[in-house]
């Protein structure tokens, strides 16, 4: 028999802390898959968060540099700079991504930083224990917003891929979600394609993958599942927000 | 097609690392997977085979958050 | 001989950092000190580095972070509030044990403060105003060429210890042009950065972290900082001794405080008066060795800060109480004249019967 599925070579053969049903694990997957079949293991450092992520040195076996909560994508492009030839990318969450780390990741994705992002949105504050993201939804309980968020008091869901995508430095912008095998496949498609353009030298990628958080959203993961289908990618519509690399193909 | 047909595939899944989230079992089109009575050491009842109507279409594997699913096909 | 050249503190700095090997350079604008990223802009342009203008200091010191981890040296600069901004990155830099360079152009505080010279971030400096465990070596230069040489020195302290290093001056210093002799970097043998991550190309992956989650690993972690540190406080300290051999009263001051302090020493000598300066040129650690020796021959210590009383601390603990210790200060940007600091000199000289 030949194999059809095995476990990427980049991927430590360890169990991870992730809670069971977590999205993490499985970008973590996608990711050591591209480093592998990409040959990427001798030429890439990765920039995790403060944030469940934190720990994915663990679990990737290949350069890793830890980051202060919010500042991945500044410490990303201090690495480029002083190493144009590597592949450089951050890990980020969305309170690292779109709270703390605001700023750092709109000017890198400005600068047209030849970096790449992979943002993962599973609404909540993960690793502190499931508080308000700036990603919540309208109404979504968390351990911040007892009484459901309210955009009166909390404002609205942070749609910072979208705003990105509006920058020119931005080359790559795209939305994914791990609610299904071929939303998982189109996750790393759109992961692979990031990468591209990065070693393409064309700009800042950036990729947003909706993922579950069953514990913090209080939920079996099959219901969180769903959750994320039916809900959460509602208020987040997948897709390529843009992609500069296409127009150039024309 | 038939489902003995289509019955050419197989996984191996490692229970240690199986958190028995259940994923795998929502995605097999074949129900080959199911969850074992007995507990792994993390605690959890791990997911193993429920039978030989695995087709190694992989969804599982793609599906596994702790990469814990092998696939071979015929 | 090296011919003498006439510059500007900040261009000093510049220069020196850049014959440093600094090849990296990530800042954002605050005055006093802006001069420093401008000349920066345009001498990486021509030697080939990087110099790239940050969103804020806090994107800004991790930049260098990410450039000190590729192996690079990798400098920034700023000024008060600036400095406070990349507190949190200096923890890291420390915890990481990663090399970098950090000027402070001390200026008027708390707040916004003006833009004037002032020694109000002593504590911050010495202390490490960020949070954790960790010391930082801490360099005060008072004339240009020894800003010059200073420079250079921190890129090799930074990397033979793997930590920060901060230098702190104020806008006087910043301002100052003096003739300099520019030297070329002194031969320093460095260590192999084998912590540098560059692509995991043919040998095992490396981790940059310091997230250590066991207590006791962490205690670890924090004794071997500190066995590092003790190592400093044995080789680095630096300092200046003005007229102090004999001297009844010995004036404490450091960077521009000590340039005044040094012009009343003068003049009280010219009175007759025995009076010397010692100044420290690493804030920490702190020469306090050569205060202790100083105490066994001097009746009285004067402090003189820009500041109300930071460094004070540091003298009271290292002469233990043996000889008085007075203090004069001026906080907020106020830049006194020698004559002020030597009708002080006198006042004391008299009350104490000296
Ligand atoms: C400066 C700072 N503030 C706060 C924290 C605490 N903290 C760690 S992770 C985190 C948020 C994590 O949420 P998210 O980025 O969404 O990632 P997730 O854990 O959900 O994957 C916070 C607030 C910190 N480490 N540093
Ligand atoms: S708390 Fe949420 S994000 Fe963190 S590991 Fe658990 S499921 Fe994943």
């Amino acid at each position: 028999m030949k194999t059809v599925y095995t476990r990427p070579k980049t991927l430590k053969p360890v169990s991870n802390h992730y809670c069971p049903g977590c999205g993490h694990s499985i970008i973590h997957r996608l990711v050591c898959e591209l480093v592998d079949e990409m040959d990427m293991r001798g030429r890439i450092i990765c920039i995790p968060p403060a944030g469940c992520a934190v720990l994915a040195y663990n679990y990737f076996d290949f350069d890793v540099c830890e980051s202060a909560h919010g500042r991945g994508c500044a410490i990303a492009t201090g690495f480029k700079r002083a190493q144009p030839d590597r592949i450089i990318f951050t890990y980020q969450g969305d309170g690292d991504m779109a709270a703390i780390g605001t700023a750092e990741t709109l000017h890198a994705a400005n600068r047209g930083e030849k970096i790449t992002s992979i943002f993962v949105n599973n609404a909540v504050y993960g690793m502190t224990g499931g508080q308000m993201a700036p990603t919540t939804l309208i109404g979504q309980k968390t351990t911040t917003s007892p009484y459901g968020r309210r955009t009166e008091v909390e404002g609205y869901p942070l749609k910072i891929t979208e705003l990105i995508a509006t920058l020119p430095g931005a080359a790559y912008v795209a939305r994914t979600s791990l609610a299904n095998p071929v939303k998982i496949r189109e996750t790393k498609k759109a992961i692979k394609k990031a990468f591209e353009v990065q070693i393409s030298g064309a700009g800042y990628s950036l990729v947003e993958v909706l993922s579950p958080c069953p514990t913090n959203w209080n939920m079996s993961p099959r219901e969180a599942f769903v959750y994320l289908e039916e809900i959460m990618e509602k208020e987040y519509p997948l897709g390529v927000m843009k992609d500069n690399t296409a127009k150039k193909d024309k | 097609m038939r489902r003995d047909m289509a019955a050419k595939g197989k996984i191996t899944i490692n229970q240690g690392l199986c958190k028995a989230c259940e994923l795998c079992l929502t995605v097999c089109p074949d129900e080959a997977i199911r969850l074992s009575d007995s507990l792994n050491e993390k605690g959890y009842h791990p997911a193993e085979t429920a039978k030989e109507s695995c087709r190694g279409c992989a969804l599982c594997a793609v599906m596994c958050p702790e990469t814990a699913i092998e696939v071979y096909r015929e | 001989m090296n011919k003498k050249v006439l510059m500007k503190g900040t261009d000093a700095l510049g220069e020196a950092a850049i014959r440093a090997g600094c090849t990296c350079y990530f800042g954002y604008p605050i005055t006093p000190q802006n001069e420093v990223p401008e000349y920066m802009s345009r001498r990486m342009q021509e030697v080939g580095g990087v110099f790239l203008q940050g969103e804020s200091e806090i994107a800004s010191i991790n930049m260098v972070l990410g450039a000190a981890a590729s192996g690079m040296r990798a400098m920034t600069s700023s000024s008060s509030p600036g400095i406070s901004l990349k507190q949190e990155g200096l923890s890291f830099l420390a915890a990481l044990e990663l090399p970098a360079v950090i000027v402070n152009i001390n200026r008027g505080g708390p707040g916004l403060g003006n833009i004037a010279p002032s020694q109000g971030d002593y504590y911050q400096a010495t202390r490490g105003g960020g949070h954790g465990d960790y010391r930082m070596p801490v360099y005060a230069p008072a004339y240009v060429q020894e800003l010059y040489d200073i420079t250079m020195k921190s890129f090799d302290v930074a990397d033979l210890y793997r930590t920060p290093v901060m230098i702190l001056g104020d806008g006087m210093m910043g301002q100052i042009v003096e003739p300099i002799s520019m030297h070329e970097r002194p031969e320093v043998e460095i260590p192999p950065k084998d912590y540098v991550l560059d692509g995991a190309e043919n040998r095992p992956s490396r981790i940059i972290k310091s997230l250590i989650l066991d207590p006791a690993e962490m205690e670890e972690h924090n004794w071997k900082l500190k066995r590092k540190y003790e190592l400093m406080a044995h080789e680095l300290p630096q300092w200046e001794e003005f007229m102090a051999e004999d001297a009844k009263l010995t004036i404490i001051a450091y960077g521009t405080a000590a340039r005044i302090a040094k012009g009343a020493v003068k003049r009280a000598r010219s009175d007759g008066l025995k009076v010397g300066l010692l100044r420290p040129i690493t804030l920490w650690p702190f020469p306090e060795e050569a205060i202790r020796s100083l105490a066994k021959k001097t009746k009285l210590f004067l402090v003189f800060e820009m500041s109300t009383g930071q460094m004070l601390d540091d003298v009271r603990l290292a002469i233990e109480g043996r000889v008085p210790c007075e203090f004069y200060g001026r906080p907020g940007g106020v830049v006194p004249i020698p004559q002020e600091i030597a009708r002080i000199i006198e006042r004391y000289w008299l009350q104490k019967e000296l």
